[in-house]
């Protein structure tokens, strides 16, 4: 029973931590109807800016934070005007392929400037983990789980309060309408993918410090993936449970399943979850379903 | 009252491709006035409309709302200047309540900042307010109250026309274009959309510019008719000219009836 609560507050933490990046898919998505399969690459190279700034240059946290996050917005602003913009109106499949394509120059370039070697990406926070009854509780995880929590709360009420959120959310539904309310909907797409960005930046430096800053640091937004189909593409409310899910699952399935098949069962489990409730709702949790009348 | 050019459009012109969807046209609309567009099917009256909201730029040719040249704004622009319109196929915020889709329609209007409307707080929540006041005025108006929660898309046919029309007033707009407003209804629904036009331009003076295929409304409430054919201008004048003109019985019945 300790051992299960152990599992499932740790779960959460990094639930949360899944959340933030999978807010970067939704954001995009939300506004524009595209899957960015670059996201996982956006969030790596934030994650390299910051070890390079903090280890290499010594910056201290804050300058690098502040930094980082205007760097990453000036980033999406830049791609989404250089390379998304020339592709509106094409298909969506097509736009789709230039993600891709986005995710392996990223990949490369970084490898190009600062080479393929690992490199730690240090938070000055302590390591002896809190411990709360049964529960460990590593401080980063919990720091990581505030900064996922701030962010979230942020996101949430910029789309259902302002109104530059709540003209996000029209031009997802409708591009047309939204021109003709008067919505300029060239600078809703650039905006949503400075948001983008800025959760890769934050998401950069959570998963940065916890796992190293590599290439395979991008396989993250690969991991977060079933996270934005369980909760459905479009719902940030759908993000944040489905990351929560996951978390809890995925450390469930290391806690339990793991010793007796020998290990590797977390890696998989999520996917294995997601195609289950895609049978049940093919637009996720709390995904929009689509009303038509015929 | 002095009579006012609203809308000058002077010798626009239109290609896609091969076909010229619009040759040479021209058409002054004064201020406070109700003009339909008529002609066959692939006329080219969809296409000068998208040319006056600015989904299309002409090819040549301008197009003047009062004094300002608007050909080649962009169609958010060109809302911000007071023009709503409504579409043929029906553009509405489908996944969002109908109250939702009419509080967009007031999106020329908002002024306050990110910041503050998202805490909520004195300039902001007074705005908000007075943009509910004018949708709900609007809501009133079109008979709509119980639909306020409904999500649009779920609306029937004839109701999605009507919240379409609902967003464009909401803006309070100078000039309204409304593509086919009554196509698909039945007779009931067609004397309400006709009413809510004739109604919109009585009160506020709303200049209209409509496109419509039912002869009996378009000669029924428009001050003045133009009617298109293949692209071009081929008849101009009040409904009873516009009925004797033998261009137009030759366009829409062919030669043999004309002669």
């Amino acid at each position: 029973m300790e051992f299960l609560f152990d599992l499932v507050a740790n779960g959460l933490l990094v639930g949360l931590m899944y959340a933030l990046v999978a807010l970067g898919f939704v954001l995009i998505y939300k506004a524009t109807s595209v899957i960015n399969f670059a996201q996982g690459d956006l969030l790596m190279f934030a994650g390299y800016a910051a070890a390079v700034m903090t280890g290499g240059h010594g910056m201290p946290l804050w300058a690098m934070v502040l930094v980082l996050c205007a760097g990453m917005v000036a980033l999406g602003f830049v791609l989404e005007r250089g390379i998304l913009r020339p592709m509106v109106g094409q298909p969506v499949v097509s736009v789709i392929m230039v993600t891709v394509g986005l995710g392996f120059v990223l990949q490369g370039l970084v490898t190009i400037i600062w080479g393929a070697n690992t490199r730690e990406l240090a938070l000055p926070v302590r390591f002896e983990p809190y411990i709360v009854g049964p529960v460990f509780i590593s401080p980063i995880n919990l720091v990581a789980a505030v900064i996922a929590v701030l962010f979230l709360i942020a996101f949430g009420l910029f789309f259902t309060r302002s109104r530059l959120g709540v003209a996000m959310r029209a031009v997802a539904d409708d591009q047309q309408a939204s021109m003709v309310v008067g919505i300029k909907v060239p600078r809703v797409f650039a905006l949503s993918w400075a948001i983008a960005g800025l959760a890769a930046a934050a998401g950069g430096i959570i998963w940065g410090n916890q796992i190293g800053v590599d290439t395979f640091l991008a396989l993250v937004g690969l991991k977060v993936f079933p996270v934005v189909i369980l909760g459905g593409l479009d719902s940030i409310g759908g993000a944040i449970i489905g990351g929560l899910l996951m978390g809890v699952i995925e450390s469930l399935a290391a806690g339990y399943l793991d010793p007796l098949v020998g290990g590797g069962t977390k890696d998989f489990i999520p996917y294995v979850l997601m195609i289950l409730v895609l049978f049940v709702r093919p637009y996720g949790f709390f995904g929009h379903e689509t009303i038509e009348r015929v | 009252m002095t009579i006012e050019c609203h809308l000058d459009i002077r010798g626009v012109s239109k290609h896609f491709g091969g076909v010229q969807a619009i040759g040479d046209v021209s058409l002054q609309v004064n201020r406070g006035e109700i003009v339909s567009v008529i002609g066959p099917n692939g006329a080219g009256k969809t296409t000068l409309l998208n040319m006056i909201s600015g989904f299309y730029h002409p090819d040549s040719g301008s197009i003047r709302l009062a004094d300002r040249d608007i050909t080649r704004l962009s169609p958010s622009r060109i809302a911000t200047l007071g023009v709503a319109r409504t579409f043929q196929n029906i553009a509405l915020f489908r996944g969002m309540t109908v109250l939702d889709n009419l509080m967009l329609g007031r999106h020329v209007h908002m002024r306050t900042g990110a910041l503050s409307a998202m805490l909520r707080f004195g300039p902001a929540l007074r705005e908000e307010v007075q943009h509910r006041e004018v949708v709900e005025d609007v809501i009133e108006f079109l008979d709509i109250q119980p639909l306020r929660k409904q999500p649009a898309g779920a609306l029937a046919y004839g109701l999605q026309k009507r919240v379409e029309l609902g967003r464009a007033l909401a803006a309070h707009p100078q000039v309204l274009l409304l593509d086919e407003p009554m196509g698909g209804m039945n007779i009931e629904e067609k004397e309400d959309m006709a009413r809510f036009v004739l109604d919109v331009n009585d009160e506020w003076g709303t200049t209209i510019v409509l496109i419509e295929h039912d002869m009996g409304v378009v000669m029924d409430i428009s001050d003045r008719v133009v009617v298109l054919d293949l692209g071009q201008k081929i008849a101009a004048g009040t409904p009873d000219e516009v009925k004797e003109a033998p261009e137009v019985i030759k366009a829409y019945l062919g030669t043999q009836a004309a002669s």
